[in-house]
């Protein structure tokens, strides 16, 4: 009896659950979409992939959530959960019969419904099989997760290692076969996914990585700790030397694909670390950023390109320029929500960036804007007769760019006015007590980021050669004020991190662009619920948002 | 701070003197300029209760109330359709009519509560900035999973003939069918809404979460429960918010709350959020402003399409409300502190 609620509790609830997300992540295409990517090439594609984790992962919290953890109990209610979860997948294919599903939901294909989900096998048959494939999957699952920890962490690791490999198969590739012998790329990959015996090797060399990493790993972390301060610095000068190396010859060595993903990332990464003087250090949250951006790309349209003004001045000349009306917008716009705080400031400060995008839109202002169609052929930076003209040359601007902006970041964050930010962001009342002054600093904040936004905007706009109003518009803000919270609020290395995993990423899986946003908000959701600090996060943050959950649990 | 103020106000009133003496709009058109304010501010209105309820009683924004009022037509858009295939739509359009809101409504309503359930109740303690990014996050979800599920095209929502045409009224002034019947019915549930939350113990129960969640809970009232709720209404309000929406648009699609989303924000603030009927008078005064306001203001001043600047001034609005009156224009009753 007592079981039998178990299985009821653990097993069938949590697969009611699953088989309504996989249900609807097979109504929403996803799985279709990506079968169109092999990850081991004639073997299992990228949408199986996915199909198969979701199940692993509803059977794997089915055989977690039972208590008492007893052998046959986990088993058992992993085994229901599996089975639960095909049973609505199966109810899904039977109604796909009766009724064209497709009236409502534009993705529910014939090809998903009787071939995609059934893996291939079409008829009832194919039915049978999913549910096998079901209580197979929670069976397995039940086992593997009775087996010792370090066994469990291996393969989990070793095979989000070989999906992550296959998943990111292009950029392997364009390393590869940019770097080395094409013996290797060819063993490894085929035109369409990893062969067999890449797989294979991917696998065990994870495996051995990890295994090797929880045996010695704390032997190299003490052997590091206990060399003398000299010899560390020494490490780390060689260790950054190379990193330098690296990003500097990057584009050269990954082709014209990856370096333009790269400026797309840098330019995310050098607004990133603008707006987290503002958001992270001045705990002002502004959603109006792109404003300054616009401000910037504006500015070096007019001032150098032909058209409207026709000064045809060189780019250089326009950064001064474009900076000091950033800075300018941004100190005037600070003016009049130096009171706000909060929810309030970040509405009003997205009020403002959007009726500076409307401004530039409108028809009013198009004898000087330009209106809808934008501005074009604005001049490419040249030194010496170098032309900075393609995403590989423009990249070297961006990392200029970020190495300034990481440069002035890093040495405000401890300076007078970053240790003021900081007790600003911390409590405004007690901060202005202990005699900051409020004003002049918040207007500061605002002033610095909005630079760095405008020098971002300039290079911005001499890389695409003609912007448009709708470059500018709130997601370009709302993505900034996420990455740099993906990365760790206040962090220089979480916004690199940030906009790394939030705009390098899709960026590379261009073919799943239709997904991007909702792996995207789901991404934050599930951030914010597990890791609130971000990924790479700044020790102090990481610190307070932890005491202040003790705290609350306590008291 | 104030002159900037004092600026804008007599540039408003130029512009109006301007406007009314270049005498270019007749009676008619500023009748229809006022109908069709209201019937558009009623809508915003029942959207911004949302908003005003859960800034209430938690004291956030929620970013993905835009996706609530989006996702009830949507899904109520294939009710509708296939009413409009049977032909019943012709035999029996109230009934249908009826059918449709009450889809759209509890799909609203579901999405609301899940919403809560998942995504905000795990973090109710957590610091400000960590609800609102999660809201952004759950509004994106929302957004494209109906995109993925209904796809990106824009629909067609059918078309009621008893909501056709206008009526005359006298001296030559008509009065479109669909304005009267989406300010009736938004006033309908708005007195309903209105009339639950003052009268019935669950809405008392609201009302005392959003004055003091601590000492209501030792009061003895459930608040994860009230919670649920008050999203459970609000996202009521929305799902008939957006069939009114899709019958005055004629179309839905997957982004269709965005915009109304922001302005419904807006007409909260305006009203002064978390104030009841605060977010009503926002919701209709910022329909009016949004539909007058442009050829008011800007068309005495010659400006080219002053329509395109529509938006703007409801952003405008938002932003002076901020700055001069951020308690709203009926104050902050439910919330006396603010961040």
């Amino acid at each position: 009896m007592e079981q039998i609620r178990a299985i009821w509790r653990y097993g069938i609830k949590v697969g009611i659950i699953g088989g309504l997300v996989l249900v609807l992540m097979a109504l929403i295409g996803m799985i279709e979409v990506f079968t169109k990517r092999q990850v081991i090439a004639d073997f299992i594609s990228m949408g199986h992939v996915l199909y198969l984790a979701a199940g692993l992962f509803v059977c794997y919290m089915a055989a977690k959530r039972t208590k008492p953890a007893k052998p046959l109990w986990v088993i058992s209610s992993s085994f229901f959960a599996g089975l639960t979860t095909t049973f609505f997948l199966v109810l899904l294919i039977i109604l796909g019969r009766y009724i064209n599903l497709r009236m409502m939901f534009i993705n529910a294909s014939d090809l998903l419904l009787n071939n995609l989900l059934t893996f291939g096998v079409e008829g009832n048959s194919g039915l049978l099989l999913l549910l096998y494939v079901g209580m197979f999957t929670g069976l397995i699952t039940g086992f593997f997760y009775l087996l010792p920890n370090v066994v469990r962490t291996v393969i989990l690791w070793s095979l989000a290692g070989l999906v992550f490999a296959g998943v990111l198969q292009d950029l392997f590739r364009s390393i590869l076969t940019n770097n080395f012998p094409n013996i290797i790329s060819e063993w490894l990959l085929t035109s369409d996914g990893l062969t067999m015996k890449g797989a294979f090797a991917i696998f065990i060399i994870i495996a051995l990585v990890i295994i090797s990493w929880s045996i010695k790993g704390e032997g190299i972390k003490q052997g590091w700790q206990n060399l003398p301060k000299k010899q560390q610095l020494t490490w780390r000068t060689v260790g950054t030397i190379i990193l330098l190396v690296i990003i500097l010859v990057a584009p050269w060595r990954l082709g014209l694909f990856m370096s333009e993903v790269l400026t797309i990332v840098g330019l995310y990464v050098l607004l990133g670390l603008g707006l987290n003087i503002v958001v992270g250090y001045a705990g002002l949250l502004d959603l109006g950023y792109v404003a300054f951006f616009a401000i910037g790309a504006y500015v070096t349209a007019l001032i150098t390109s032909p058209e409207i003004m026709n000064l045809n001045w060189s780019l250089w000349a326009a950064i001064p320029f474009a900076i000091f009306f950033g800075i300018l917008a941004g100190v005037l716009l600070g003016v009049p929500v130096l009171k706000m705080r909060g929810d309030y400031l970040a509405i009003a400060t997205m009020g403002f960036g959007e009726i500076i995008r409307l401004l530039v839109l409108s028809d009013a202002l198009r004898p000087f804007l330009g209106g809808s169609q934008g501005i074009g052929k604005i001049a490419k930076p040249q030194i010496l007769g170098f032309v900075f003209k393609g995403p590989q040359e423009i990249y070297y601007l961006i990392i200029a760019g970020c190495l300034l902006v990481i440069f002035v970041s890093w040495r405000l964050k401890d300076s007078r006015i970053g240790r003021a930010w900081k007790a600003m962001r911390e409590d405004e009342d007690v901060a202005q007590a202990m005699g900051i002054n409020l004003v002049s600093n918040k207007l500061l904040a605002f002033g610095t980021g909005a630079g760095f936004a405008a020098l971002s905007g300039v290079i911005f706009g001499s890389k695409i050669g003609s912007i448009y109003p709708h470059s500018f518009n709130i997601m370009v803000s709302i993505n900034i004020v996420c990455l740099i919270i993906f990365g760790g609020i206040g962090s220089i290395p979480g916004v690199i991190v940030g906009a790394a995993a939030l705009i390098g990423l899709p960026e590379l899986l261009r073919e799943f662009a239709e997904y991007r946003f909702l792996v995207y908000g789901i991404a934050l959701v599930a951030m914010m619920l597990i890791r609130p600090e971000g990924l790479w996060p700044e020790e102090a943050h990481k610190r307070e948002l932890h005491e202040g959950t003790a705290k609350e649990a306590t008291g | 701070m104030w002159s900037i103020g004092f600026v804008l106000l007599v540039l408003i009133i130029i512009g109006s003197i301007l406007t009314l003496r270049a005498g270019r709009y007749t009676t008619v058109q500023w009748f229809d300029f006022v109908i069709y304010g209201l019937a558009q501010g009623s809508i915003y209105a029942l959207v911004a209760m949302g908003y005003t309820l859960v800034y209430g009683v938690l004291r956030m924004i929620n970013f993905a109330h835009s996706e609530v009022f989006m996702s009830g037509p949507f899904t109520a858009y294939y009710v509708a359709a296939y009413f409009y295939r049977s032909s019943l739509l012709e035999s029996h359009p109230f009934i249908c009519l009826i059918i449709v809101f009450i889809v759209s409504m509890s799909i609203s309503t579901l999405i609301a509560f899940l919403l809560e359930r998942i995504a905000y109740r795990p973090l109710r303690n957590a610091p400000r900035l960590i609800p609102l990014i999660t809201a952004i996050g759950a509004s994106f979800t929302l957004m494209y999973l109906f995109r993925g599920l209904y796809g990106t095209g824009f629909q067609a929502y059918p078309v009621w003939k008893v909501f056709t045409g206008k009526w005359a009224l006298f001296k030559g002034l008509e009065i479109g069918k669909i304005q009267v019947f989406v300010i009736f019915a938004a006033a309908l549930v708005m007195i309903a809404l209105y009339l639950f939350i003052q009268r019935t113990r669950i809405g008392k129960a609201v009302r005392s979460v959003s004055e003091d969640k601590e000492a209501a809970s030792l009061m003895g009232v459930d608040i994860d429960k009230t919670i649920s709720i008050t999203f459970i209404i609000g996202g009521a309000a929305a799902g008939a918010a957006g069939v009114l929406y899709a019958l005055v648009f004629k179309q839905v699609f997957f982004m269709m709350g965005f915009i109304p989303g922001i302005k419904a924000f807006t007409a909260a603030v305006l009203g002064g959020i978390g104030n009841i009927p605060g977010a009503m008078l926002g919701g209709l005064l910022l329909g009016l402003l949004e539909s007058i306001g442009p050829a008011l203001f800007l068309d005495g001043y010659n400006i080219v399409a002053p329509y395109q600047l529509k938006d703007a001034i409801a952003f405008l609005v938002l932003v002076l409300v901020l700055i001069f009156r951020p308690t709203g224009l009926l104050g902050e009753r439910l919330a006396v502190k603010k961040a």
